[in-house]
């Protein structure tokens, strides 16, 4: 059901972990619903220098999880921020259709990490 | 790359004399069952020893004996020809929480139609409770059906008792019992059941047949409507080289059906044993009376982790499994047995369901162990809930 790049990126998962002085985390989905997904970031001078993902969920969530971390690293916020599930699935060759939505929690993730850190800059506060 | 097979309740391997004995039905001994010269009658002599051998395994008579597509075709057509037959009579069923989806969407269809169902609920380890059963019995109640034993989690349910509730109150009662059919010795004669939906394809018979069971005299209309086939209750072109593979697989499953269980259940306990004291945060669903439950079945809840990706990442090891998580079932509720038996949601979606068979060796079964404890740590330290749960464990 899978094809070969969402089993490699789901078998052999990047940037997995948390960064302890992140400038933004963002926390989505729910146990009970079957996935959770934690970002952390690190952003320096509007660019995101590093990226750490923590999934519950399945082989989908996990290989979305490990790619948008990866398509993000490098870019700007506002790049970052044009990076939907889309964009993802596209550099995955393809989900089957039921799994569609599990990719949704990545973007979401990155988003909300983002806007955690958009707060702490505007109230002055490092992690 | 290794292939372990742990999915028996999902389907077996045909046996080769199974196989053997169907071949010469599909180009030898031809004919169509029901036609009245030589090609015909070989396979309707075929068809008619076939019936007799299940009919005799199962302490049945032939006659009552109807072959169907399968185990769902048997449950539809219990639901649909009883609920057609007893129509005037009432229009109140009983089943359970824990059916088969085969019985489950065909009930909700018939709410549909003005039939009123009572899903009897389960314990924590998926029993029915016989007082229940006997409270929610009414006038109007025309059929009471429970599954033998459930396929998730492997509870064999009291089904001589609940035929003998049935009995009393003169209502007609089914069991599913595709699961427990290959896995322990059926008496008809014994357990009191009118009704018993039958699949080859879980004893090393072939896919596509079943039967059921109609003890004589139960009403019930046909589902499939057609030509004079099964006594004219079950119309469609006799599939003779599957009948014959379905009545092979049964008697070679009798024939060694107490070694093979004994084998197969002590490679369970073995695999249980060493889940249960080498993974930490697991829990074992279903039956703790290991004589109440299939001897195929072992069902877990991984906490902290999703039951999909434990399946792939066992999938990637060469072993096979299922799942009960939302995920894999592709419906966003995890499994409705697990929910049924009061296993919180979050835990549900970490359900594996190993079930084993008479092919599988003590070394698979020592492998699996090893590759799921990599597997549970691995995706333990990838989940943002491991340290919710207080502990960040190395095991």
């Amino acid at each position: 059901m899978y094809n070969e790049k969402v089993m490699e990126a789901f078998q052999n998962p990047q940037n997995v972990g948390e960064i302890e002085d992140y400038s933004g985390l963002g926390k989505v989905g729910s146990p009970a619903c079957g996935d959770v997904m934690q970002v952390t970031l690190k952003i320096e001078n509007n660019v995101i220098t590093d990226a750490k993902f923590k999934t519950f969920g399945c082989a989908a969530a996990i290989a979305t999880s490990s790619t948008a971390t990866q398509m993000i690293i490098g870019k700007t916020v506002e790049e970052a921020l044009k990076i939907t599930n889309k964009v993802v699935i596209d550099k995955l060759g393809g989900l089957p259709p039921q799994k569609i939505h599990c990719s949704v929690l990545a973007e979401e993730a990155i988003k909300a990490a983002i806007e955690d850190y958009e707060k702490r800059k505007n109230a002055g506060v490092t992690a | 790359m290794k292939e372990i097979y742990f999915d028996h309740s999902a389907t077996t391997r045909t046996d080769e004399r199974v196989v053997k004995k169907m071949l010469p039905y599909f180009t030898e001994i031809y004919g169509n069952a029901n036609s009245q010269h030589k090609y015909g009658r070989d396979a309707m002599e075929a068809v008619d020893e076939a019936r007799d051998k299940i009919a005799n395994l199962l302490g049945a008579k032939p006659s009552e004996i109807y072959f169907t597509s399968g185990g769902t075709e048997a449950d539809n057509w219990t639901l649909r020809g009883v609920c057609e037959a007893l129509k005037g009579k009432g229009k109140h069923v009983i089943i359970t929480k824990i059916e088969h989806a085969a019985m489950l969407s065909t009930a909700k269809e018939l709410e549909k139609d003005g039939y009123e169902f009572t899903y009897l609920s389960v314990d924590s380890e998926g029993f029915i409770d016989l007082d229940e059963l006997e409270k929610s019995i009414r006038k109007d109640t025309i059929l009471i059906s429970c599954m033998y034993a459930n396929n998730e989690i492997g509870t064999i349910e009291p089904i001589a008792e609940v035929a003998k509730i049935a009995k009393k109150h003169g209502i007609i009662c089914h069991t599913d019992a595709v699961q427990a059919v290959g896995a322990t010795r059926i008496n008809l004669k014994e357990i009191g059941v009118d009704m018993m939906s039958i699949s080859a394809h879980k004893f090393n018979g072939p896919k596509g047949i079943g039967a059921l069971y109609i003890k004589t005299g139960v009403p019930v209309a046909r589902l499939i409507s057609g030509g004079h086939q099964e006594r004219t209750r079950r119309g469609g072109t006799t599939n003779v080289p599957s009948v014959v593979g379905f009545a092979e697989a049964l008697s070679l499953t009798y024939e060694t059906l107490e070694e093979d269980v004994k084998r197969v259940v002590s490679l369970r306990d073995r695999f249980v044993d060493r889940v249960l004291k080498e993974i930490p945060y697991v829990r074992l669903n279903g039956p703790k009376d290991f004589s109440k439950r299939l001897p195929c079945n072992a069902d877990f809840s991984f906490e902290y982790i999703e039951g999909e990706s434990i399946l792939f990442s066992l999938d990637l090891a060469g072993i096979a499994v299922s799942s009960g998580s939302a995920c894999s079932s592709g419906s966003l509720e995890p499994s409705h047995v697990l929910l049924a038996i009061g296993v919180p949601v979050e835990t549900a979606h970490g359900s594996i369901r190993f079930s084993f068979g008479k092919e599988n060796t003590v070394e698979e079964i020592d492998y699996a162990v090893e590759k799921l404890k990599e597997i549970t740590t691995r995706l333990r330290k990838m989940s943002p809930l491991f340290k919710l749960g207080g502990e960040v464990k190395e095991v």
